[in-house]
This record gives C-alpha cells, sequence and structure tokens, in this order.
C-alpha cells in the first residue's frame, strides 16, 4: 500500500506491508534510525514520536495510519550542530546514559511541553511513566525537563522553541 | 598516583550524548549492509522433552525464506558454548549446544534458525516450521531438581551442578562457644537485567579473505571471538567482533548466547549478511536469567551485638544449563556472606541446581545482591533480638582502617582468596544514619502516620571491582596534534568514551576536545582485551590508557632527544602535546614526525578495588493494599577516586532504582510446567518515573585503592548491591507493630498484604 505523510516537515510517500508499523517504517524504510524499538508492544515507549501535535508510540501505529499526517521524530528536534534546549538540558543532568530510551523520552518530553509549558515535576512524571529507562533511575530526566521549560513558550505566546 | 587536575574529578558533560541525544546513535539494528538477509529463531515451546521431529519443509516452501537450519545441518559435533567463569568439570558437562538436539530443556531455547529476505518472513516461517516435542515432567524449583525424578541430563545421574563453598575460621567452633546464634531461611526471586535494547547481531562473511565480522558483540567481545573462531574453525585473526552503541547490559548482554554462533553460520553458508534482532518476547526467554536463590543463613554473636561467626547453606537455580557466567553469583555468595563486616569465622555451602528454566548468568552485583539482602535482615533480627539499635549494631562489627587490607575467606573448590584494599567502613554507615536522620525518625519506626505505616532501614555492603589479569590500550598521536585512544574494555552506556577522554586529556596535560576519539571493545582496537564485567573498565582501562600515554610520552622524548643529539631526559614535551624542548632549543612535533606517535600500554593487576558504602530508606506502607512507598533512599558510598560526579552518580542512582524493582516489582514467574509467564513488559513490572522519586545519593573518595594509579575503585554496582535488604528492613520496621518480618523478595503489593494479613491473623508467613 502506498502512503505519504510529512516527516520533520519533509513529504514522503512510500509503498508498504499494510502490517508494517509506523516505527519500522521511519527506521528501515526512511532511514531514520534515531527512532527506537524497545519491546513492540507499546510499553517501553522508546519509539515514540510526535503524531499532528500529539506524542504516540510509532510501534502501536501502523505506516498506513499516517498517511496524511505530520510526524516529527528525535532527528527534527535540532538542526546543525547546537543541542536544542530540551537536549542541552539532557546532557547539562545527565539524564542519559545508553541512549536507547532517550529518543522517546525527548518527544514525550517535547510535547508535554509544548502542550503544558508550566508543568510540575509531579505532572512530569507522570507524563513520561510511559517511557522506561532502564539505567538512569529518571532522577536526572525529571531535572533535565524541569529545566528545559524556561525554554518553552507560555500558550499566550504563541511560537515553537 | 596522577595529579588531580583539569578533567578527573570534574562533571565533565558526556562526548556520546551528543549523537544519543540527536537520534544519531549507531545502535545494531540501525546499521545497514546490502543484500542483508534476517534470521529469527524458532524456539522450544516445550519445557523439558525429547525431539521427535523437526519438520522444516512448510518454512522453506515459503517464498522469500533461504534457509531454515537445525542441529542436522551443524555436522557430527553440535558446538557447545563454554564456561567462562569459574570452570569446573562437573559444570563444563552442563553447557548448552548452540542448537537443541535429542532434549529440549527450557522453553525458549534455540531448536533452528530461519534465514529470509526481512524479518518479517523470517518470523512467519519460524512459525511455520514444525516442532514435534514428547514433553517429559519440568523441573522448575529447588525440590523437584533435588528429587531428581526427571533429569535435565541422565547421563549426569543427578540436576546438582556444582558446589562452591566459601571458607574462613572455623565457624562450627565459633558456634559452638556463642551466647547467641539465630537461623533463618530466606529467598530472593528469580529476575533480570532487561536492557532496554534487547539483543542484536549483524554477521558478514567475506568469501575471498575467509573472514567474519561479527557486529553486535558487547562486554567480553575478545572472548566472543576466541569461542566463535574456534566454532567455525578459523583463526582468531580471521574473526572481527565488532561493538557498536549499546542501550544497557548490566551483566546479561554480550556473553556467549547460541545466536552468536547461528547468526556467523548462516552468514557463511548462505555468503550474505544476515541480521538478527531479538524482540521483548524472545528476550525474556532467551536472555539469561538471575538472582533465583535460596537461602539458610545462621548468625553467632556475643552478647554486646558483636559478630563471631555465620554460616548457612544456598542453592541457586541455574537454569537449563551452564552457561559462560552462570557461576558467577554461587562463587559471590560463597565467598562475600559477611559482606563488609569483621567476621572471623564463616563457613558457607552453595549448591548449583539445574531446572528447565532460562539458563541464568551475571546481574550486576551477582550473588551480593542476594547474600546482602539474607546477612542485613538477619543483623536486624539479631538486633532486635539482643535489644540493640541496628545502626549501632552494625557499626560494632564494620571493618576500620587499622584492619587493611582484610583477607577474605577461600572459595572452594577453585581456592581462590582475595583481599579488602582500603577503607573504613563505618564513615559510610555514620554518614548514611546522618543523612537519613535515623535518631531524630527513631519515633516515627512503626508509627501509622497518615493510615501508613512508617519504617526505617539500613543495610552496609562492600563491591568488588576491578578484575584482572589486565587491560590494554593504545593512543595515537596524530599529525594534527589530535588524540586517539583505543582500549579493550567495552562500554554499554557507561559514559566511557567521556571518562577515558578525561583521563587521556590530563595524562598529556591537553585540552579534552583534542581527544577526537575513544574507541572500545572491538577486536581490531587492540590486540587483546578483557571487556566490562565486575565494575572493572574505568579502572583498568583507564589505568592502561595511563600506561600506553606514559609510553607515548617516551616515545616522543626518545625521538627528539636522537634529534637534538641528547638524552630523552633531558626533553621537555611542552604546548599541550605540541612540541619539545632541550635547552633553549625546541621544535614542533609535527617537525620532529610526520606521521605522529603511537604507543601501547598495559595494566595488570590481580587484585581486586573494594567500594563500600551504606544504604537508607525512609518507606510507608499501607496496611490496607500492601503497598510500599519510598519517602526517602539515602546512599552514601566511597569509590576511593570520582573520576566523573556525574557518571558515578548516573551509575549509582541508576542501579538504586534497579535494585527498588528487583526488591518490589520484578519477578520472572514460572508455572509448574516451566512455562514462562512475565514474558512482558506488561507483565514483567520495570521501574517507571513515578515510582522512586526521592534518592540521593553521596560519593566520598575518603580511601584511594592503592592497587591503581587513579587510587579508583570498580563504582557500578554497588548501588544495587544493599537495596534488597535495606527495603525489607525498612518493612520490618514499619510493620514491627504487627511482627511482620519479610523473609522472601519481592515485596510486592500482594506478598506485604499477605505479610500483614497473616500476621494479624496470628500466623507467620515463612518460605516452607
Amino acid at each position: 500500500m502506498r502512503t505519504a505523510f510529512n516527516v520533520n516537515g519533509r513529504p514522503v510517500s512510500v509503498d508498504v506491508e499494510p502490517r508494517l508499523t509506523l516505527a519500522d517504517c521511519l527506521r528501515h524504510n526512511l532511514g531514520l534510525s534515531g527512532t527506537h524499538v524497545g519491546c513492540e508492544h507499546g510499553v517501553c515507549g522508546a519509539c515514540t514520536v510526535i503524531v499532528d501535535g500529539r506524542a504516540v508510540r510509532a510501534c502501536l501505529m501502523l505506516a498506513v495510519q499516517a498517511d496524511g499526517a505530520d510526524v516529527q521524530t528525535v532527528e527534527s528536534l535540532s538542526t546543525g550542530d547546537a543541542l536544542s534546549p530540551l537536549q542541552a538540558s539532557f546532557r547539562r543532568h545527565h539524564a542519559l546514559q545508553c541512549g536507547f530510551c532517550t529518543p522517546g523520552m525527548l518527544m514525550t518530553a517535547h510535547a508535554l511541553l509544548l502542550a503544558e509549558p508550566d508543568v510540575n515535576a509531579e505532572r512530569i512524571r507522570e507524563a513520561l511513566a510511559g517511557n522506561l529507562c532502564r539505567c538512569t533511575g529518571y532522577i536526572g530526566i525529571i531535572k533535565a525537563v524541569l529545566e528545559a521549560r524556561a525554554a518553552y513558550p507560555k500558550r499566550s505566546e504563541g511560537g515553537t522553541p | 598516583m596522577i595529579r588531580r587536575d583539569s578533567y578527573i574529578g570534574k562533571p565533565v558533560e558526556r562526548i556520546e550524548d551528543l549523537r544519543f541525544l540527536r537520534g544519531r546513535g549507531q545502535y545494531v539494528d540501525d546499521l545497514q549492509r546490502d543484500g542483508t538477509l534476517h534470521a529469527a529463531v524458532v524456539r522450544s515451546a516445550f519445557a523439558h522433552g525429547r525431539i521427535l521431529s523437526i519438520d522444516t519443509a512448510p518454512a522453506l516452501a515459503l517464498p522469500g525464506v533461504h534457509a531454515v537450519f537445525t542441529a542436522a545441518d551443524l555436522g557430527a559435533k553440535i558446538p557447545v558454548i563454554p564456561v567462562r567463569s569459574e570452570s569446573q568439570p562437573s559444570l563444563d558437562r552442563l553447557v548448552q549446544p548452540v542448537l537443541a538436539h535429542g532434549k529440549v530443556r527450557y522453553v525458549g531455547e534455540p531448536v533452528a534458525l530461519v534465514v529470509a529476505d526481512t524479518a518479517a518472513i523470517a518470523e512467519d516461517a519460524a512459525d511455520a516450521v514444525v516442532v514435534e516435542i514428547d514433553a517429559l515432567p519440568a523441573v522448575t524449583d529447588r525440590a523437584s531438581s533435588e528429587a531428581g525424578n526427571a533429569l535435565l541430563f541422565e547421563a549426569s545421574g543427578t540436576n546438582k551442578a556444582g558446589t562452591f563453598t566459601g571458607v574462613r575460621g572455623n565457624a562450627d567452633r565459633a558456634f559452638a562457644a556463642a551466647d547467641y546464634v539465630r537461623r533463618e531461611r530466606f529467598r530472593v526471586q528469580r529476575h533480570a537485567p532487561v536492557p532496554l535494547e534487547t539483543r542484536g547481531l549483524l554477521a558478514e562473511w567475506d568469501a575471498k579473505r575467509q573472514r567474519m565480522t561479527l557486529t553486535g558483540a558487547a562486554k567480553v567481545p575478545f572472548w566472543v571471538r576466541a569461542v566463535l573462531a574456534k566454532m567455525m574453525g578459523l583463526p582468531e585473526h580471521a574473526v572481527d567482533v565488532v561493538e557498536t552503541d549499546i542501550g544497557g547490559g548490566f551483566g546479561a548482554r554480550g556473553e556467549f548466547f547460541p545466536e552468536d554462533f547461528l547468526v556467523p553460520f548462516a552468514a557463511r553458508r548462505l555468503a550474505r549478511p544476515v541480521k538478527w534482532i531479538e524482540d521483548r518476547r524472545e528476550h525474556f526467554m532467551a536472555t539469561a536469567h538471575a538472582r533465583e536463590v535460596e537461602c539458610e543463613l545462621e548468625i553467632a554473636c556475643r552478647r554486646d551485638g558483636v559478630i563471631l561467626a555465620l554460616r548457612g547453606r544456598a542453592w541457586t537455580n541455574a537454569g537449563a544449563y551452564i552457561r559462560p557466567n552462570v557461576a558467577t553469583a554461587p562463587r559471590n555468595i560463597a565467598q562475600m556472606g559477611a559482606g563488609p563486616y569483621r567476621i572471623p569465622d564463616l563457613r558457607m555451602e552453595v549448591t548449583v541446581l539445574l531446572s528447565n528454566k532460562t539458563p541464568t548468568g551475571s546481574y550486576r552485583g551477582p550473588g551480593r545482591f542476594e547474600i546482602d539482602f539474607c546477612r542485613e535482615r538477619l543483623i536486624d533480627l539479631a538486633a532486635l533480638d539482643l535489644g540493640l539499635d541496628r545502626g549501632e549494631m552494625r557499626r560494632r562489627n564494620l571493618l576500620t582502617d587499622t584492619e587493611m587490607p582484610y583477607a577474605l575467606p577461600t572459595v572452594l573448590p577453585q581456592g581462590k582468596t582475595g583481599e579488602f584494599d582500603s577503607g573504613d567502613y563505618r564513615i559510610t554507615l555514620d554518614r548514611c544514619l546522618a543523612e537519613i536522620g535515623w535518631e531524630k525518625k527513631a519515633g516515627l519506626q512503626g508509627q501509622l502516620i497518615d493510615g501508613r505505616y512508617h519504617g526505617l532501614g539500613v543495610g552496609c555492603y562492600v563491591e568488588g571491582g576491578a578484575i584482572g589479569p589486565r587491560e590494554n590500550a593504545r593512543v595515537v598521536l596524530g599529525s594534527d596534534g589530535m588524540v586517539t585512544v583505543y582500549v579493550g574494555t567495552s562500554a554499554l552506556g557507561q559514559g566511557h568514551e567521556t571518562v577515558f577522554a578525561q583521563i587521556a586529556a590530563d595524562a598529556f596535560g591537553i585540552p579534552i576536545d583534542h581527544v577526537k576519539g575513544v574507541f572500545h571493545g572491538s577486536t581490531t582496537c587492540v590486540d587483546e582485551g578483557f571487556g566490562s564485567f565486575g565494575s572493572r573498565a574505568s579502572v583498568m582501562g583507564g589505568s592502561a590508557i595511563l600506561a600506553a600515554a606514559e609510553n607515548l610520552k617516551d616515545a616522543i622524548r626518545k625521538a627528539a632527544a636522537e634529534h637534538f643529539g641528547c638524552a630523552a631526559v633531558g626533553v621537555e614535551i611542552i604546548d599541550g602535546l605540541r612540541a619539545v624542548k632541550t635547552g633553549n632549543r625546541q621544535m614542533t612535533l609535527s617537525e620532529l614526525s610526520a606521521r605522529g606517535f603511537a604507543a601501547e600500554g598495559t595494566f595488570a593487576s590481580e587484585k581486586r578495588t573494594y567500594s563500600y558504602g551504606a544504604h537508607a530508606a525512609h518507606v510507608a506502607v499501607d496496611p490496607r493494599t500492601g503497598q510500599v512507598d519510598v519517602l526517602e533512599y539515602v546512599a552514601v558510598e566511597d569509590v576511593g577516586r570520582i573520576l566523573n560526579p556525574n557518571t558515578l552518580h548516573g551509575q549509582t542512582v541508576g542501579a538504586i532504582v534497579q535494585g527498588l524493582g528487583g526488591s518490589l516489582l520484578e519477578q520472572l514467574v514460572y508455572d509448574e510446567h516451566g512455562q514462562l509467564l512475565t514474558a512482558s513488559l506488561a507483565s514483567y513490572l520495570l521501574p517507571n518515573a513515578v515510582d522512586y522519586p526521592n534518592i540521593r545519593s553521596i560519593s566520598l573518595e575518603l580511601y584511594p585503592s592503592p592497587l591503581n594509579p587513579l587510587g579508583a575503585k570498580g563504582g557500578a554496582e554497588g548501588g544495587i548491591i544493599p537495596v534488597g535488604g535495606v527495603i525489607a528492613n525498612a518493612v520490618a520496621s514499619a510493620l514491627g507493630s504487627l511482627g511482620v518480618q519479610p523473609f522472601e523478595l519481592p515485596l510486592t503489593q500482594p506478598r506485604v498484604w499477605k505479610l500483614i494479613d497473616a500476621a494479624r491473623s496470628g500466623a507467620g508467613q515463612r518460605p516452607g
């Protein structure tokens, strides 16, 4: 089946089997290997991408379901050599070790901060509860997201960082 | 010891983060090779049985399937996976063939390998292979293993695989003379490291050059190369084992698994690159499990709380085969029973039992987590009986700096011993008790506050690090003035690229961004490497890099001396490794050599480092639900020398949360037929971001190790070792008024609720 959607602002069109997940399509058909697959049953959150503004698990969505959608992956967070404020905050707070869960963490946190730039630590923990990390124990991740809030405009201000 | 200067000890931000944060990491499944075929493993659905037939025809009939390999395709002698650690003849007989033949011995055991154009076709075809098995009774626990009515290896005549015994002094004599003795039985459940990235491999056969490249290795690539080369009948130099970015290991990943042979075998046979990526369900049944142990432990004390002796027996459930490091945990249980305490007389006998479950291996703090739980619980019970404060009882028995080095028990049959290197183990306890507010909160213990019982727990540990025998590094100074580091240790996410860049930068006195790369693990890096296990990489790899740096500076001085016509000692390296001078004559290194310089270095040590520390927790237990909330958790450790506080705290806090998972949530559950009931992340609960928000880690560097030039000690495992005991002690303290005493992990909601219910109805609950 042919499916067409936008990935990181770029239109793509791919011919895929109906059973192909969006995660596998991004990784293997489109070469965006930053999206990781940790469980293929929607628990670990490593494959989280943003589809039409909402964080979704790319292993629980078929590529054909993305037809017409706007998909953002970890590769969109920064361009060139500079890290985005969220990425830089993750680095500063040692919020990653092996890096495997990190793309999913970043995308969940990015979607959260875009929607709720005033979140508190408790809400961040709740929102990230669907993203498993086996290395860090989460302490640094929560600190990193808390600090990154400053870079996300309050809703009235508009725009994206 | 090298001087403390620019980078070592500083919270240098990690180099590897720059690619991980941008989705540019290169994990094994990210690698693409033209013409790659994909493999899927056909696994046994039965825990124990005889293979009657394997019909591969329906799979081979599917379009896109290239081959289905069974044991019959592997020749007359099926390769078996050797024991890596603590080998002994009784264990070596019980090793795993790379494909089952004759019998299957656990659910998930590889029976065949399917290779197809895509992973999806390979999985479809794996389902189409018909394996007929005549089921045999499954051995799942200690009782059925010891009874021996069903035998995993009939020729062996028993399910007992071997014994490790730790001995110091004469425990029986000490027990006979003691004022006070108490014996209890403990259990730690089967659980597993469960890294976020499953295992995966990419094998490439170069027929023209007769060379195999296996990518996706971790932990012990050089050992994997040696084993693979032997199995494939190739010289070692014809096999390269390559490490990519790795999504966590914690002990399991990287040991030689059946797929480490099967995937290269298929690539060679089909003359095409072959990739295999484990799925999560497979991971739960195919990658090594850990921890399952039952232990009878007995303590002998004077009335004043001085511990005289420990003795006990333990039984580890090794699973169906003796895999490469099954034996590390039982060995450590035999040796580390006394932990950080001055206990002159000890005897600990550990029996390794086979069962029809997934074979076990190491998990962070192997054996130490288990025996720490048992010992720290028993010390609390003794303190209660003797009317002593639990902190004070520990303090009286902890080793002090005047007793170092302190000899460890000897482990039989190998006869190996060891010694603690340095430290004053009371200091971390005192600091930990102060940080948690032990005295201030004493009144809270056992109190029902906001509907929950509150309690405090404390526990102490030592962590063995820096396993020898040696490690090797190579440093290259390019003509561009940049340094590249190659090292034989492995990196699985700990941040070694950064730590090693710090060490190299300080060794040369150069800015860290003049270290342009740190390459690790792969057999292409150095001639001989040992990998990462037993908290060895920073100490052994880091010290090898120091040695290589010294050798490189010697080479520069020697070349300059020849040029200047002076003695090498008269040459000074200046300008951040850019120039040399003697007297008033000076030249740049690029003038001295257009090719740059390179040198190798080795650090050898047979003695281990011992970090130590104490943890304390404040918990609240809801008697209506059995829920245990960890209100506060404090860890204090002395690691000798802090190389990077960020990566160190990352290791410690991450390990603590893994330990909390193992203490409160995680368990691999089997039914009586040997079927694994928890083969998904929906049924096997890992800690998430909500569970344990209040953890503090305090790291000290009071007693550097005298055993290496960095003064460092291994620091990756201490965080997990005492957690089970600390949490169970806190729960016992909270539920003291009910008389609840946990003897078994994990303290899940249902288990704690049952303990409370049983205590209220007057019946204690203990493992049978």
